[in-house]
């Protein structure tokens, strides 16, 4: 038998059909819904009088639109919001599809709500119409953003028409520095090949630097391999894989258990499988990463400075970077420790699961958060929120001056009231620094929680390595 | 979906990098829950400042470029977010065919649902385009999807590669679900031997 990528054993499990000069068709284990792009999927499924295939394969929550004050949730001001809500409630009703709605207690952003209630296993195919979908792969699962006729596709035939992805293999060797983070590694990465650098290809992450991150520290680095432009990432199962799925709500129990660990045992690179492509970075050489413009490639350690434009390496790339720092109301040559924020985000499929808000409450804690600096702090779902809680975790923000908000896309996106005001600087754990995506004229630093952290105490970026830490 | 197979067109350039879904449709318009109406906000934050004047300089207010039906952009054009918002609103303004280097995933996948033509050219060519649609004025060009060719009137001649069945697709206008469902058979006889596999389910139910 010849030798398999994690990837294709995957992929090879799915396939129903293999029209001749055709794409593939794909079979989808599992779609995640929200309600930003369901309602035009649904309402083309009545146009045609098509049924939802398998309703018992979909879930879905409200996370992009709602607001994270408990006032804004009892009484939603934006109609439009509302109706999209409600929309998405209706269609769940009509077509029998679980819904964890607002007043759920499963309720959070779709990507970490989908591993924490078990939904999400290693081997499986899941689809959403969302780009972030690319967290799941860090089960070992081949996960990826769709568009919405592809959600409704999906919808009607639990299948999707699919040409093979290239193979490129990213292997982290060696130990990460203190301070150095699974969001530093996909900074990194996104910096060193562009936000281009993985299109058309599936991205397996391995070496160990990978293997040593908790499940939390994987979905951070598969989330944002679509921002290198990756189709999906994924990374090997392994017993910190089935340490963190075992007793979850809809993992296999019993027989059934080690029937699936056997199985999914099997989720790895076959030794002298071929990738299209690889990449070896070597862990010891990364640091904590700031992004300085408007796209997630344009990062740099925080020990450097502001880049020249002068130095891009082609005309169009110096234009990109003039254009950013103009937008981003920097000049070339400050010290990243030197650019002062506003406000900081701390959430987001990127970093609003627990150990985030561990990682984060650690450096706040003692601390206050400066006079000039608006900060908040808003758990990936109520599961996350109830955990932290129960540690203490939300008294130590509060005492340090942070907001200790309701689960949401929030401020990541900026769809629901979280919106920064025009020219408002502000350090984010989310995943994209484009012109306007934190409101109108926004300016978004990518960082990991720590720094983030740190940046709100400080009232400019720091370097955590630095950082002292109080009992 | 409407069929493609010939297209002269002026030619508006978008001379940008990176050109993300967040820009293509910002994020206030996804709460719609319509598929259509969203031509009015595409580039909304380009074209329009805060105080809701016409930005004169970004090229969707130029009227040389009125009902332009091709758009040239630079490269890694629609990454970002899966908003099918982005397809949407591009055609909805009018647009049926853009030109870059390259294209994201994900906003190609959008593009070929909606009958827009993605048409991939080297980075020198699509500059050598950009700077006729900038300079030249009522500059025109013609996409034959059956030639497989991008030609202008001052000789510039360029072929492009499209996988044959998004091509087939794109001429015949059809429809994707309609499509899959010739493999009826094939998907339910699949779908029986697929739900026994006890590890993939992704609930303890199903």
């Amino acid at each position: 038998m010849s030798s398999k990528t994690l990837f294709e054993k995957v992929w090879e499990q799915h396939v129903v059909a293999e029209p001749e000069g055709e794409p593939t068709l794909i079979y989808i284990d599992l779609q995640l819904l929200h309600e930003v792009t369901s309602p035009q999927a649904f309402e083309g499924l009545r146009l045609a009088g098509r049924k939802v295939r398998r309703p018992d394969r979909s879930v879905a929550t409200v996370d992009h639109n709602i607001p994270t004050t408990m006032e804004g949730r009892l009484n939603v001001l934006d109609q439009t919001a509302v109706k999209q809500m409600a929309t998405l409630r209706q269609n769940c009703a009509e077509f029998g599809i679980e819904l964890f709605d607002v007043d759920s207690p499963d309720q959070g952003v779709v990507h970490v709500v989908g591993p924490e209630l078990g939904f999400t296993k290693p081997g499986m195919t899941i689809v959403c119409g969302d780009s972030h979908t690319s967290t799941h792969g860090a089960f070992g699962a081949l996960a990826f953003g769709i568009g919405t006729s592809e959600v409704e596709h999906v919808l009607a035939t639990q299948t999707l028409p699919q040409s093979t992805p290239k193979t490129f293999k990213i292997a982290v060797e060696g130990a990460l520095a203190e301070g150095v983070t699974a969001k530093d590694i996909i900074l990194a990465i996104i910096g060193k090949i562009g936000t281009d650098g993985a299109t058309g290809c599936v991205i397996e992450y391995t070496g160990s630097a990978i293997r040593s991150l908790s499940m939390e520290g994987r979905m951070t680095v598969c989330n944002m391999s679509i921002e290198a432009g990756a189709r999906a990432g994924m990374i090997a199962p392994d017993e910190k894989t089935f340490a963190y799925l075992k007793g979850r709500r809809h993992a296999p129990q019993g027989a059934a258990w080690d029937e699936a660990v056997a199985e999914w045992s099997k989720l790895v690179t076959d030794e002298g499988a071929t990738f299209d492509r690889e990449l070896i970075i070597d862990a010891a050489t990364l640091e904590p990463y700031v992004s300085w413009g408007t796209s997630p490639g344009m990062v740099a350690p925080i020990s450097a400075v502001v880049p020249d434009p002068a130095a891009a390496a082609t005309e169009i790339e110096r234009k990109g970077f003039e254009r950013a720092l103009e937008y981003m109301g920097l000049t070339a040559g400050t010290p990243l420790t030197k650019v002062n924020i506003d406000r900081v985000f701390i959430g987001s499929c990127t970093n609003g699961r627990i150990e985030d808000m561990r990682a984060a409450a650690r450096v706040a804690k003692g601390y206050k958060v400066a006079t000039t600096v608006s900060a908040m702090v808003v758990p990936g779902s109520q599961a996350v929120k109830a955990e932290a809680e129960k540690e203490g975790l939300d008294k130590i923000f509060v005492e340090a001056g942070f907001e200790w908000r309701e689960p949401g896309c929030s401020m990541c996106l900026a769809m629901n009231p979280d919106v920064l005001k025009p020219f408002e600087r502000c350090a984010a754990t989310s995943n994209r620094n484009f012109e306007g995506r934190q409101g109108r004229d926004s300016r978004t630093h990518l960082v990991s929680p720590e720094m983030a952290a740190a940046a709100a105490i400080a009232g400019h970026f720091v370097d955590i390595r630095t950082w002292e830490v109080k009992a | 979906m409407e069929k493609f197979i010939t297209l002269t067109s002026l030619a508006m350039p978008l001379d940008r990098t990176n050109v993300d879904t967040d820009q293509i449709i910002p994020k206030q318009f996804l709460k719609r829950i319509e598929r259509t109406g969203y031509g009015d906000f595409l580039f909304f934050d380009w074209r329009q400042s805060p105080d809701g004047q016409k930005v004169a300089d970004f090229v969707i207010n130029d009227d040389r470029y009125e009902g332009a039906q091709i758009l040239i952009a630079g490269k890694n054009f629609g990454c970002g977010s899966s908003r099918e918002h982005a397809a949407w609103a591009l055609s909805d303004f009018g647009f049926r065919v853009v030109i870059a280097p390259t294209f994201a995933d994900i906003f190609f996948s959008n593009a070929g649902k909606n009958g827009i033509v993605l048409v991939r050219l080297p980075e020198d060519k699509v500059e050598l385009l950009m700077q006729r649609a900038e300079s030249l004025s009522h500059y025109k060009l013609t996409v034959s999807l059956a030639d497989q060719t991008v030609t202008d009137s001052l000789g510039f001649k360029a072929s492009f590669e499209i996988d044959p069945f998004r091509k087939f697709c794109l001429v015949e206008g059809l429809d994707d679900i309609g499509l899959t469902l010739r493999h009826a058979a094939t998907l339910d006889s699949y779908e029986a031997k697929h739900d026994a596999a006890g590890w993939l389910k992704p609930k303890s139910s199903v």
